[in-house]
């Protein structure tokens, strides 16, 4: 393994290629705020919160860390004004949506006052988490996106759930929202007796 | 330089020419039919089926019945061309079968041309010769022009009227290379196709002296060379609308048949490949193109031969070639028409793509709603398999390479490369973050190139005519042309191919026509749902990838959508912000919330319910969602808005701050009334009225109920006597 060095928010850090900035960071102690990430999958890129300012030569550009892989010398900045902003108005958007778990944590931590609960179910804010580790951990493939654009959602259609979900339920910790449970348990309904007892009861 | 390889490809062009003699043996009238997808609407089938028939019952066997692709004028078909043996060539538009019959009899049969049915009503005058001057702009050779102004200004001082000769502007658009460049302007004399090239006054009088006036050939100024433009005035006429155009990338579409081998063969087409391959120097293909300056022509306008180059280093034995034909932007057809028109242009490139890189299979995505298009790739994939062209041991080169078709899953997102990817490997088509780029990592994980239709369109005439050739038709930082798709208010709607760095002002208002009804031309928008507006005071902006993107919008693949003075530049954002908010795949926050968010805001402000801080609220969830979207959809969706708050904000106000639509386009935000002391009371809005909603006796003035208006409009345009108020 080749150890490459860069600096990441003044700090000189040291990190192995084909890690990405996001890794080198954690692994420096710089902590940068993330929602769809999960070690044990492939980087996703999709709640954009993880965005840094790298800078190469002179030029600056910003990057989604989780995806970046690391290069030597490059200059990154996981905190300046512009991605405070950004991350503040990514957090907002979401917030009008859903208001759950790690989004209330943001919201404080960003000043936001969103605690508008919209209903009484917790909305999926389609981090993926579910639908990434049924495919990419479980080689499943049942849990899966549906709709796009503002439709875009989360399913476990009950037929493939029922011919082929091995019911791990590893799935159901994983969702930061907690929208996966109830999701889970419409598709569940379909299941037959031998499925076993309805999860959490 | 490999002989043999030359030699296959002669035998394959000698056998083409003897099976394209067949059909169209030399001395036979031709009567060209478009065949393509937007002809075939336009009823272009039963008017073959009529000719058809025509021909049949004159027992005529020197009459042909040729069918072509399009060629881009989209308001005025069916087209139909007759060429009758050593005369010009004739199109007619909007034939109808009446028309076929008229056409037949009086035209084919008879030598008289139907001067109502001409396109564009462009009949010359009975001018005994006709000079196509080469107006040489692009090539920087402005010689040409000033020789072209003194060419008439002789011609008037002779006298010479236009009984003898009629001059015309065209762009032959190559030229001005090699060893001919800036000795002179050209210009092609007809009949006889005599192409000249004249260097000073004295030549100008030689050739009027004795060309004009004495009927006879001046030879010394006559050169060999055959303007790649010079095929497509021939088969197809000179029609004002094409002669501010150069046909590279279309150069066949319209003109030859597009299922057949033996007329691409015919048009030169495979000679680069040929070439190529005898050659066997990737790494002089890669070379050459990045000379040639081109750059794809698909949205992004990155230089092919970088991308080639960075596929072409990668290690590793499998890599892949893809044509992009997804074309998801509304009002989009260039790449529907040129796989229609020419689809062996597109195959040949993408094979010396293929052998450029290194690699052994390619793919093309296409729209699944382009059946016509995917049946003409089929057709050409079959033929060139069959002639050794695809497949192994191409040519006899040893180089091996096929080529099959994937059909799009029909989102506009899928046209994104790497949701391409994503879909061909049978993936959901949603985008991914790069790097890595697919010249890299790209399908199943090995290099990949994907290009745009036009993109390789372009390639196998850049290495016949030479980089520096294509060179010189852009402009310093892009060769060639580009193709546009001109809709909206314009009154010659269709595809239009220039020179990069024509003004806008030029497609629009020449070559297009200008906005119909005498309407003020107001701003373009360009790129398509992902471009911005260009107001009409930036109508000498030379279009060039780099002008469009300071100016807040972008090439993309081409779409140009003009407005006039009707036109409300809120509402157009919001059409395409909506457009965008449909087709985001939905994985990326700010692509999926904003966009939502932006449609929220565009919506209450045209209903006239805009709030103060919302221009500010839309700059501020445009700039997020450029600068943080994961892919090229989110980053370009909010240049409508974006744009058109640049150079529209007192519209934007006026929503907000007067309600009120200063294009009065916006139904909330405008009301009816009629004015007692103008109406007549003729009861025309009374009856039209769908509401019901016009009250008053006949000959008494006449009063619309506000409440019950629908604000559609419709008694403001029955009324003749100017009476009802629209504000
Ligand atoms: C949302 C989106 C849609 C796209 N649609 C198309 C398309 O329909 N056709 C196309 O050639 N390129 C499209 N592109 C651009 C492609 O990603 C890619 O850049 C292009 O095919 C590369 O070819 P070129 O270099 O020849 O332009 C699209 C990009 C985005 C972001
Ligand atoms: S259900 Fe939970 S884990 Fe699945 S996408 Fe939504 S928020 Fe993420
Ligand atoms: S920018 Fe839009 S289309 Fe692209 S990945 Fe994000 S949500 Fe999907
Ligand atoms: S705008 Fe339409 S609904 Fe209103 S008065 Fe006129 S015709 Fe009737």
């Amino acid at each position: 393994m080749e150890t490459i060095q860069l600096e990441i928010d003044g700090k000189k850090v040291e990190a192995e290629r084909g890690t990405t900035l996001l890794q080198a960071a954690r692994k420096a102690g710089i902590e940068i705020p993330t929602l769809c990430h999960d070690d044990r999958l492939a980087p996703f890129g999709a709640c954009r919160l993880c965005l840094v300012e790298i800078d190469r030569g002179g030029r600056k550009r910003l990057v989604a860390s989780c995806a970046y892989e690391v290069e030597d010398g490059l200059v990154v900045k996981t905190v300046t004004e512009k991605i405070v902003k950004i991350r503040r108005m990514i957090v907002e958007l979401l917030l009008a949506e859903a208001t759950t778990g790690p989004l209330e944590v943001l919201a404080e931590k960003y000043g936001l006052k969103g605690s508008r609960f919209k209903g009484d179910e917790p909305a999926c804010f389609l981090c993926g988490l579910c639908v990434r580790y049924c495919a990419e951990v479980k080689k499943k493939d049942i849990t899966c996106f549906i709709g796009r654009g503002i439709g875009r959602e989360v399913a476990f259609p009950s037929d493939l759930a029922r011919s082929a979900c091995p019911l791990c339920r590893e799935c159901l910790p994983l969702c930061p929202s907690g929208a996966w449970y109830s999701l889970y348990l419409k598709g569940y309904e379909g299941m037959p007796e031998e499925a076993g007892p309805r999860p959490g009861a | 330089m490999n002989k043999k390889i030359l030699k296959r490809f002669d035998s394959l062009r000698l056998e083409g020419e003897k099976a394209r003699s067949n059909v169209i043996r030399p001395g036979s009238t031709i009567i060209q039919v478009g065949s393509a997808t937007c002809e075939n609407a336009a009823g272009a089938r039963e008017i073959r089926e009529e000719f058809r028939k025509h021909i049949a019952s004159s027992g005529r066997a020197d009459i042909v019945l040729h069918d072509v692709g399009c060629t881009g004028r989209c308001s005025l078909e069916p087209i139909v061309g007759i060429l009758r043996p050593g005369e010009r060539p004739v199109k007619y538009q909007q034939v109808s079968r009446e028309g076929v019959h008229r056409i037949f009899t009086d035209h084919v049969l008879h030598g008289q041309p139907v001067a109502e049915l001409i396109l564009d009503g462009t009949q010359k005058s009975g001018s005994r010769y006709e000079i196509l001057f080469c107006r040489g702009e692009r090539c920087g050779n402005l010689a040409a022009r000033g020789l072209q102004a003194r060419l008439r200004e002789r011609l008037e001082q002779r006298g010479v009227g236009a009984d003898v000769v009629a001059v015309q502007g065209v762009n032959f658009a190559d030229m001005c290379v090699g060893e001919s460049k800036f000795q002179g302007g050209h210009f092609l004399v007809r009949p006889g196709n005599h192409l000249y090239r004249v260097a000073s006054d004295a030549d100008l009088e030689r050739f009027i002296d004795e060309h004009l006036l004495a009927d006879r050939p001046v030879q010394e100024l006559i050169v060999q060379e055959q303007p790649i433009g010079q095929n497509f005035f021939e088969l197809y006429g000179d029609i004002s609308f094409f002669n501010r155009q150069s046909r590279i990338a279309l150069r066949n579409s319209g003109i030859i048949d597009p299922t057949s081998l033996p007329e691409y063969l015919n048009a030169g087409g495979f000679h680069s490949l040929a070439r190529v391959l005898a050659a066997g120097d990737p790494d002089g293909v890669i070379a050459e193109l990045s000379a040639s300056k081109l750059r794809g022509r698909g949205g992004g306008g990155f230089p092919t031969g970088s991308k080639w180059q960075m596929a072409r280093k990668e290690p590793g034995g499998e890599k892949y070639i893809i044509c992009n034909a997804d074309e998801g932007d509304p009002g989009a057809f260039m790449d529907r028409s040129m796989l229609e028109g020419d689809p062996f242009s597109v195959v040949e490139g993408m094979i010396i793509g293929g052998f450029a890189i290194g690699a052994s299979r390619g793919f093309f995505y296409v729209r699944a709603e382009y059946p016509l298009a995917i049946e003409r790739i089929e057709n050409a994939l079959a033929a060139c398999r069959k002639h050794g062209l695809l497949g192994e041991d191409i040519l006899g080169s040893g180089f091996s390479f096929d080529l099959e078709i994937r059909l799009g899953a029909g989102a506009f997102v899928c046209g994104e490369e790497t949701a391409l990817i994503h879909s061909i490997e049978g993936e959901r088509g949603q985008p991914r973050i790069r790097p890595p780029y697919p010249s890299q990592s790209g399908l199943w994980g090995k290099p990949t190139v994907i290009n745009n239709v036009e993109t390789f369109a372009n390639v196998p005439v850049i290495l016949e005519h030479g980089a520096e050739w294509f060179r010189h038709i852009g402009s310093d930082k892009s060769g060639g042309t580009k193709v546009f798709a001109l809709a909206g208010k314009v009154n010659h709607t269709g595809l239009v191919e220039v020179p990069i760095g024509t003004t806008l002002r030029e497609i629009i208002m020449e070559i297009g026509g200008g906005c119909p009804k005498g309407k003020r031309f107001k701003a373009v928008q360009t790129g398509g749902p992902a471009g911005g507006c260009i107001p009409a005071t930036h109508a000498d902006l030379a279009v060039d990838y780099d002008t469009l993107t300071a100016m807040g919008t972008i090439m993309g693949s081409g779409g140009m959508i003009v407005m006039d003075e009707d036109d409300c530049m809120v509402d157009i954002a919001k059409f395409f912000m909506k457009f965008s908010a449909d087709e985001s795949c939905g994985k990326c926050t700010p692509c999926r919330e904003g966009s939502k968010r932006m449609l929220e805001i565009l919506e209450r402000i045209t209903a006239g319910e805009g709030r103060e801080d919302d221009i500010a609220k839309l700059e501020r969830l445009g700039l997020l969602m450029k600068r943080t979207s994961l892919c090229g959809l989110g980053r370009a969706a909010a240049n409508p808005v974006l744009s058109t708050l640049r150079h529209y904000r007192e519209e934007y106000a006026a929503h907000i701050t007067e309600h009120r639509c200063p294009a009065k386009r916006c139904a909330a935000l405008v009301r009816y009334s009629i004015l007692a002391d103008k109406c007549v009371g003729c009861t025309a809005c009374a009856r039209n009225c769908p509401a019901n909603c016009i009250a008053g006796a006949a000959k008494k003035p006449h009063a619309i109920d506000p409440e019950r208006c629908i604000k559609c409009g419709r008694c403001f345009r029955v009324c003749r006597f100017g009476a009802v108020e629209r504000n």
